[in-house]
């Protein structure tokens, strides 16, 4: 009878102790953020306080901020973060047809449920996790792996999550595109327990630990050779099965520097041991102990990271070396606090940023015979000129040669034109690689690639299916609406007095052919321009 | 942090512009000016290539010839670098601990393991960056065919990246203008305005001290109304010249590198790939060995008649090498430890071997092994750079250009 019971109840049983532990594991986070009136209004309190601290910031530094941006300045900076591009013209044109005070936000949510926001953020988050390289051959597949990162930003699947996901992969790469993170690291089939600790520390910890893997720290830090090793250990029973990434139970020995013999090094975390779970394997434990709300390297890492893809550069540099223990600019900590306790939230956490006080500030100086200084970009008191990436001229030059947006709705032969071209114009304008935030001046090839290269002149040639220039040269005939229209596709913004008086002098006797001409020189006075390969 | 990182962009923009004035001659006898990389890349095997052990277990059916240098044999493969190998000479025990091909093409063009925290520079980035020379109107660091890894700035800066070159000897890209002269001017005074228009309200040393932008277009321009543009082209040459250095991309790229180093270009690096012979180790080998021969050969011939062998180091090296064990689909698989680089001219005397690897293949470790810095030293080092002079890098570290020593024996 009894017996019985036992059997009818058994699923019952099983199903409540798989809820529960899956329960323990993954609890449900809040509600994801969207981007809103009402939800911006929430999130006012704190901006105010993050500007709150940069305000206190300028005042002990004696630097008075540059004035707030203009609207279509913000609607560039955000759409290079946010989606690696510039805005189409007919972006800008349904922009404007929104209300003045409901432009940003609107602007922000066009962005955030843009699948383009996650293919591109996804890119640039894989370069952290996998870098640039082709990988081994067989047991990597990194488009796999971007295409799985993309799909989380456009769910906003908490990043604790996602984080979590990597750290603890198992199975296929194809089927689990998180082992990438595992089987980018093989050689000779076996993933690389050095790299990965490396990886992971820089990744999810900001900090650099790297180099204790031969010796102690010589830059005055905390860290041990051993604390190193002690990481690299949690991955060293990581092996290639026939079911994909699995971990087998090993001694990790290594011969420390001085040591005559090779030592056992067992898997231990390196600060805040008490957060470490008793249960579990070793690398799920790891993952369990970086992502515990408790542990402040791991939201800092992401805040910093996060800003950084969106100024161009990090609060803290560089982006992966932050102090455990302080001290911290303005932001990081509330950033990372908030990020905490709004269950890792990305979407919101990038509305802080854009939100706040330095995103919105100008580049320039308030007055034009003014200058920024040195003192301004330390303070975060201006918005900072960074070159753009590869990806991202070519992703303008090929938006603003085509006055629609180029998405996944445009029409496929738009499509495969852009990332063929894109991809040919990027290695010839040479990649950063995984080298992200490096400060980058312009090079001679890319100059020559813009000034005559084959992308540039199919771009603003005759051809009328195509292209943007030849398109307003015929359309508009009303030279300054059409010079306007060329410089909101190219630049984002209206031309001035001084430029619009100069590019209507050349325009407005011209006809046919010639005026065609003119505009190509338009066009091509502006792809050169500072303005256009720089954010700003 | 972030002051580091803005004082460092000064400091090391101070440090670029005084550098044109004297550059820093320690090797009083220095006497190279340009350096000619070829760059095995995949990672040639030193058996079958400068390094052969005929008659051995670990040989295979490669064969070795004399060579016109005494005493030193090389794969029979190499015919005409035989005839040539008095100007020569090998190191035969590098070691690495690089086997992967991306760290490794890193470890042997920066002279440094690759390092997640910091770019180092590629041998002829430091090179232009400490050699400035401001009567060349063309790139002063050219890469040739290249792969994946070609020579970077590093820390350095992009402007010292290689401008790269994928078919040699035919036509440069992108150097013609494409509308007709009044038009051009027309558009570089719009371009003019548009600059003056950004540049309101910032910082007059804006260019020079960060974006470059109107610095490389001005560069740019002096390139494409240069003379020394015709140093790219081959169209001006003899068919004979032209075979000597076998009918091939890679010939053909050695050639223009030469042509390149006599216009004063400071480092060309030319790319050969296809040595990364897992599987069918010696048939791939004796395909790669018909492109480099004559190349290799006919380079230093060139460089003996337009006496320019001795201002010119040539250096022959791949990312690694590969093992003495052949594998069972006759291939070789990475070698890090005893590995062959062959050196010419730039006051490296020829005929001479350092190093020796086990003829067996039982012991891993060469004799006398060579690490990589060494290599960098010695070549830093017939430039007259002190290769041990620190350098502020951007993460605040302080790091020598080399961190080997000079190999005297190769002097």
């Amino acid at each position: 009878m009894i017996k019985n019971l036992v059997v009818l109840l058994l699923p019952v049983l099983l199903v409540s102790v798989v809820l529960g532990s899956w329960l323990q594991v993954e609890p449900m986070p809040g509600p994801s953020w969207v981007p809103s009136s009402a939800t911006v209004a929430k999130i006012k309190p704190i901006v105010e306080g993050i500007n709150r601290e940069f305000v206190a910031e300028w005042k002990r530094a004696g630097v008075e901020p540059t004035p707030v941006a203009s609207e279509l300045v913000l609607v560039r900076r955000l759409s290079l973060a946010l989606m690696g591009t510039i805005p189409s013209l007919q972006e800008l044109r349904e922009l404007e047809k929104q209300p003045e005070s409901e432009r940003q936000i609107w602007w922000l949510a066009h962005l955030l449920t843009d699948r383009r926001f996650g293919d591109y953020m996804a890119e640039r988050l894989a370069r952290v996790y996998v870098g640039v390289e082709d990988g081994p051959f067989l047991i990597y597949r990194r488009r796999r792996f971007v295409s799985w990162l993309s799909d989380q930003l456009m769910a906003n699947v908490p990043y604790d999550q996602w984080a979590r996901a990597l750290v603890q992969a198992e199975g296929i790469w194809t089927t689990q595109p998180e082992a990438n993170f595992i089987t980018v690291t093989a050689q000779q089939n076996n993933p690389d327990e050095i790299r990965l600790a490396g990886r992971f520390t820089r990744a999810f910890l900001g900090m650099r630990i790297d180099c204790m893997q031969c010796h102690d720290d010589q830059l005055g830090d905390r860290w041990k050779q051993t604390d190193f090793h002690h990481l690299a250990s949690f991955f060293a029973g990581t092996e290639m099965t026939l079911t994909g990434v699995r971990d087998k139970t090993t001694e990790y020995k290594v011969k420390l520097n001085k040591h005559h013999e090779e030592d056992v090094i067992e898997a231990k975390v390196p600060f805040a041991m008490e957060l470490y779970p008793d249960l579990g394997s070793d690398r799920t434990r790891l993952a369990q102990w970086l992502t515990h709300k408790e542990n402040p390297a791991f939201a800092r890492a992401f805040v910093n990271r996060m800003w950084a893809l969106m100024f161009g550069e990090p609060l803290v540099e560089p982006v992966d070396h932050i102090p455990l223990e302080g001290p911290y600019p303005p932001a990081l900590q509330t950033l990372a606090a908030d990020f905490v306790e709004h269950h890792f939230d990305v979407r919101r956490l990038i509305a802080l940023i854009a939100l706040s006080q330095p995103f919105q500030l100008q580049s320039r100086a308030g007055a034009d015979e003014q200058e920024v200084s040195l003192a301004h970009y330390l303070n975060h008191a201006a918005f900072p000129l960074t070159r753009l990436r590869p990806e991202q001229v070519a992703g303008s030059l090929l938006q603003a040669a085509s006055l629609k947006a180029i998405d996944a709705d445009t029409h496929i032969v738009m499509r495969i034109i852009k990332y063929l071209q894109g991809d040919e114009f990027v290695k010839r304008y040479g990649d950063a690689g995984a080298d992200e935030f490096g400060v980058h001046g312009g090079t001679i090839p890319q100059r020559l690639l813009l000034m005559n290269g084959n992308l540039v002149s199919e771009r603003t040639d005759d051809n009328l299916v195509l292209n943007a220039a030849a398109q307003l040269a015929v359309s508009t005939s009303d030279a300054k609406k059409a010079i306007e229209a060329a410089y909101l596709a190219l630049l984002t913004r209206r031309p001035n007095e001084v430029e619009a008086e100069h590019f209507f002098s050349i325009l407005d006797h011209s006809n046919g052919k010639q005026r065609m001409r003119a505009f190509q020189d338009l066009y091509w006075s502006l792809l050169n321009s500072t303005e256009f390969s720089w954010n700003h | 942090m972030t002051l580091s990182r803005k004082n460092l962009l000064q400091s090391s923009i101070v440090a670029a512009s005084t550098l044109g004035e004297g550059g820093f001659a320690s090797n009083r006898e220095a006497q190279a000016k340009s350096l000619i990389v070829l760059w095995l890349s995949g990672a040639p095997s030193q058996l079958e290539t400068f390094d052969p052990h005929p008659g051995t277990l670990i040989g295979g059916d490669t064969k070795a010839i004399a060579t016109r240098a005494k005493g030193i044999a090389i794969a029979s493969e190499y015919p005409q670098l035989a005839e040539v190998m008095d100007q020569v000479s090998l190191i035969r025990s590098m070691v690495s601990n690089e086997g992967d091909h991306e760290r490794g093409s890193i470890t042997l063009k920066t002279g440094y393991r690759p390092d997640p925290t910091l770019q180092h520079p590629s041998i002829g980035a430091v090179l232009c960056h400490e050699l400035q020379d401001t009567t060349v109107e063309i790139p002063r660091h050219i890469s040739i065919l290249p792969d994946q890894f070609a020579a970077r700035g590093g820390f350095l800066g992009d402007q010292y990246d290689a401008f790269k070159i994928s078919d040699p000897g035919r036509y440069l890209p992108d150097v013609k203008v494409r509308v007709d002269e009044a038009r051009q001017q027309r558009r570089l005074n719009s371009l003019d305005l548009v600059e003056a228009q950004f540049m309101k309200g910032r910082s007059r040393q804006l260019d020079q001290e960060l974006t470059l932008h109107r610095h490389t277009i001005d560069q740019a321009l002096k390139m494409m109304s240069s003379e020394q543009l015709k140093a790219f082209e081959l169209e001006s040459v003899g068919a004979s010249e032209k075979m000597a250095y076998g009918d091939s991309p890679f010939g053909r790229g050695c050639l223009v590198a030469l042509r390149l180093i006599e216009t004063g270009v400071r480092c060309v690096e030319v790319n050969l790939s296809g040595w990364d012979t897992h599987a069918n180790n010696h048939e791939g080998h004796r395909t790669q060995a018909k492109l480099l021969d004559p190349a290799f050969a006919a380079l230093i011939r060139g460089l003996q008649q337009r006496d320019k062998l001795d201002s010119t180091l040539v250096v022959c090296m791949g990312e690694f090498g590969r093992t003495p064990k052949i594998n069972g689909v006759a291939g070789r698989d990475h070698w890090t430890r005893g590995f062959s680089v062959a050196l010419a001219g730039g006051g490296i005397v020829g005929g001479r071997v350092v190093g020796a690897t086990d003829p067996k293949g039982e012991v891993e470790e060469p004799d006398h092994p060579v690490p990589v810095k060494n290599l960098h030293a010695t070549i830093l080092n017939q430039f007259g750079i002190e290769y041990s002079k620190e350098v502020m890098t951007p993460i605040g570290r302080d790091m020598m250009l080399s961190e080997g020593r000079v190999l005297k024996e190769l002097l």
